[in-house]
């Protein structure tokens, strides 16, 4: 079986290209390049140099000694928390820059939630000189006021969604609205593996990066590239995509997802997408998203507004509904608990939406030997609003 | 004979009017559709509301939302519709985005709306592969017309093709732009219509998008078998006055 995308664009059942007429030359267009375009090797060449001078990669595969003795198990952390800008956010955005260039684009928009994709976005259009629009939800401009001003310091025009729930779902409507409106000089770069074909490709190849670097640290450091299981938290799911690529066919790895349980699966104000979602077709393409029976999309909940999201790309879908990789759901507590444990244990203070992913390790059990990696997608700074409030602090 | 296929057939200068159903009452929907008959309108296209509506600017993206917040569903629209062809003659089309249809499932959909005296549908997120490999047989099984959209960018090979999958005509889009703005016949426009005129399709063709005004609806007439309005007739109505609105709405088109 193939856990990656046909010539059709689709995973098994998931994916396609589900977007009007005004969307289709663009799309096409990205369809019909970005192979050929990141295969060639001035580009490789261009995008590996960005990432290691500008992104500082390699990011450390780090084994964290207390944590490892407080779950019996060899517990490695990767850490694109270290990455320029704060999170794996970046290996898309240069990657997307770099293509966008070779597109003879000048106009940049993007989406963001958090604000992360969003800051990323704004740090390569300032880096290349180019024009930068991203949207954002009127809510979450709201509560996360830093990020904000870092993309307007940036030079970046950051547009408030006021339309439908005014978060991230809405962020990439009027994203893709500007698309339709703006077709021949301006690039989308999606932030996670959602969109239409090919962005869930051609992102999940860019953040592949993750786990081609860990797959060689894990050899130098315990002589075996082969971990027990990899983790990863899963909104969209860009970061886990990355993290997992390179062992997707290699089924001896166990691959856990870890989604947003919010205030508990069965509460109402969830972002558990494989849980509470049907099959269906959401921002281009089919996947899992959460719906009413009239399939209208709901407004998810999470305390991680990077989590915050009715879907999750196509392939995550199909890795889902094939047992390839297994989902799962972390509460808005547990996952706070979990940062303020790494924050105190390991010294690093971790984003929300990676704290979920930690959090999954008190709910397994080990013998003591497994090597396990768990991508530590963001650091918290951006969230210390929210720790200072559940905390106290 | 298809009540499309006749009108296209029996008139030129169709004008086609676009509303939201379940707005501005959640029971407004038939109501509407008698009076746009009355008043004049040749075709109707009816939207079944989405929670996220790509293709639309914040006109119908807040009818939309306005219709679904009063409870508006699919399976509700066709109750809504039951008495259709007793009230209203025109052909009638729906137009909706892909995953409501998903959810009530394409074969039932098909069903229902040759119940109620559908004739067919524009679905704009519906690509056409998806289309012919799964759903042109359940369609066409139901004598349903799948109305789909070309815009300037569309190449011309595609527009070939969009013609022998259609079979009611073809929705030409004016303007690369979300639905609600205004038409601007520049020179690059005037060619793309005429470089469709051109083509001879095999299809009537009706022009839509940014038309607000008898101008705007006597340019789409000029080249092609009429114009489509429907952002500038969803800001128009009334809800204390519907009929009134309506008409006086109507009225600077049938001057």
């Amino acid at each position: 079986m193939s856990y990656f995308v046909n010539d059709k664009g689709y995973y098994g059942d998931f994916g396609g290209a589900y977007i009007p007429e005004m969307l289709y030359p663009n799309v096409e267009e990205l369809r019909q390049n970005y192979l050929k375009i990141i295969g060639d090797e001035s580009f490789q060449q261009e995008f590996h140099q960005l990432l290691k001078d500008y992104v500082g990669r390699p990011s450390p595969l780090y084994l964290a000694k207390r944590l490892s003795e407080k779950y019996n198990a060899n517990i490695f952390l990767k850490r694109e928390d270290l990455n320029h800008t704060g999170a794996h956010k970046i290996n898309n955005t240069i990657g997307q820059i770099l293509l966008a260039e070779r597109l003879g684009k000048k106009r940049i928009i993007a989406e963001t939630g958090a604000g992360q994709h969003g800051v990323a976005t704004a740090t390569v259009c300032a880096l290349r000189g180019l024009e930068c629009v991203v949207y954002m939800g009127e809510i979450d401009i709201a509560r996360q006021a830093p990020n904000v001003a870092r993309m307007k310091m940036l030079g970046a025009k950051v547009v408030p969604a006021t339309s439908g729930s005014k978060t991230l779902k809405d962020a990439t409507n009027e994203a893709m609205r500007d698309w339709i409106n703006n077709p021949v000089d301006t690039h989308y770069i999606i932030g996670s593996v959602v969109g239409p074909h090919p962005y869930p490709d051609m992102v999940a190849i860019f953040q592949s990066i993750i786990s081609e670097e860990t797959k060689k640290q894990l050899i130098e450091q315990t002589g075996n590239d082969q971990p027990d299981y990899v983790l990863a938290c899963v909104g969209g799911g860009s970061n886990a995509m990355g993290m997992f690529f390179h062992f997707i066919e290699d089924e001896k790895v166990k691959l856990i997802a870890i989604e947003a349980g919010g205030k508990g699966v069965d509460t109402g104000f969830s972002a558990a997408t494989t849980f509470l979602g049907k099959e269906g077709v959401l921002h281009g393409s089919r996947s899992i998203l959460m719906q009413t029976e009239d399939g209208q999309v709901v407004e998810p909940h999470s305390v991680s507004a990077g989590l915050d999201y009715p879907g999750i790309g196509p392939q995550h879908a199909h890795l889902f509904k094939t047992g390839r990789a297994e989902y799962v759901s972390i509460t808005d507590d547990e996952a706070l608990q979990a940062g303020l444990l790494l924050t105190q244990m390991e010294g690093i203070i971790p984003a929300i939406e990676s704290a979920h992913a930690l959090a999954y390790l008190e709910k397994m059990t080990f013998t003591g030997k497994e090597n396990v990696v768990v991508c530590l997608s963001g650091r918290g700074d951006k969230d210390m609003d929210t720790y200072m409030k559940y905390f106290n602090l | 004979m298809s009540r499309i296929k006749e009108l296209f057939q029996n008139k030129k200068n169709i004008l086609s009017i676009y509303y939201t159903a379940g707005y501005p009452g959640l029971n407004d929907t038939i109501n509407i559709a008698e009076a746009l008959e009355q008043a004049g309108a040749d075709l109707l296209e009816i939207g079944f509301p989405y929670s996220d509506p790509v293709a639309d600017g914040p006109t119908i993206q807040a009818s939309s939302k306005q219709s679904l917040d009063q409870g508006m569903t699919l399976k509700l629209l066709f109750e809504q519709l039951k008495d259709l062809r007793k009230r209203v003659s025109i052909p009638v089309l729906l137009m909706g985005y892909v995953n409501p249809v998903l959810q009530f499932g394409v074969e039932n959909f098909c069903k229902a709306c040759v119940e109620v005296g559908v004739d067919g549908c524009i679905v704009p997120d519906l690509p056409m592969v998806e289309y012919e490999e799964l759903y042109q047989t359940v369609f066409e099984e139901n004598g349903l017309s799948n109305i789909f959209l070309v815009t300037p960018q569309t190449s011309p090979e595609r527009i070939r093709k969009i013609d022998g999958l259609t079979n009611g005509f073809v929705y030409l889009i004016s303007t690369s732009a979300t639905t609600g703005q205004q038409l601007q016949v520049s020179g690059n426009t005037e060619d793309y219509f005429s470089r469709i005129v051109d083509m001879k399709l095999n299809n009537p063709t009706m022009i839509g998008f940014g038309i607000n005004s008898k101008e705007t609806f006597d340019k789409a007439c000029q080249y092609a078998n009429g114009g489509i309005i429907g952002s500038a007739f969803v800001k128009a109505l009334d809800p204390n006055d519907l009929n009134g609105s309506i008409k006086t709405f109507m009225q600077k088109f049938k001057q």
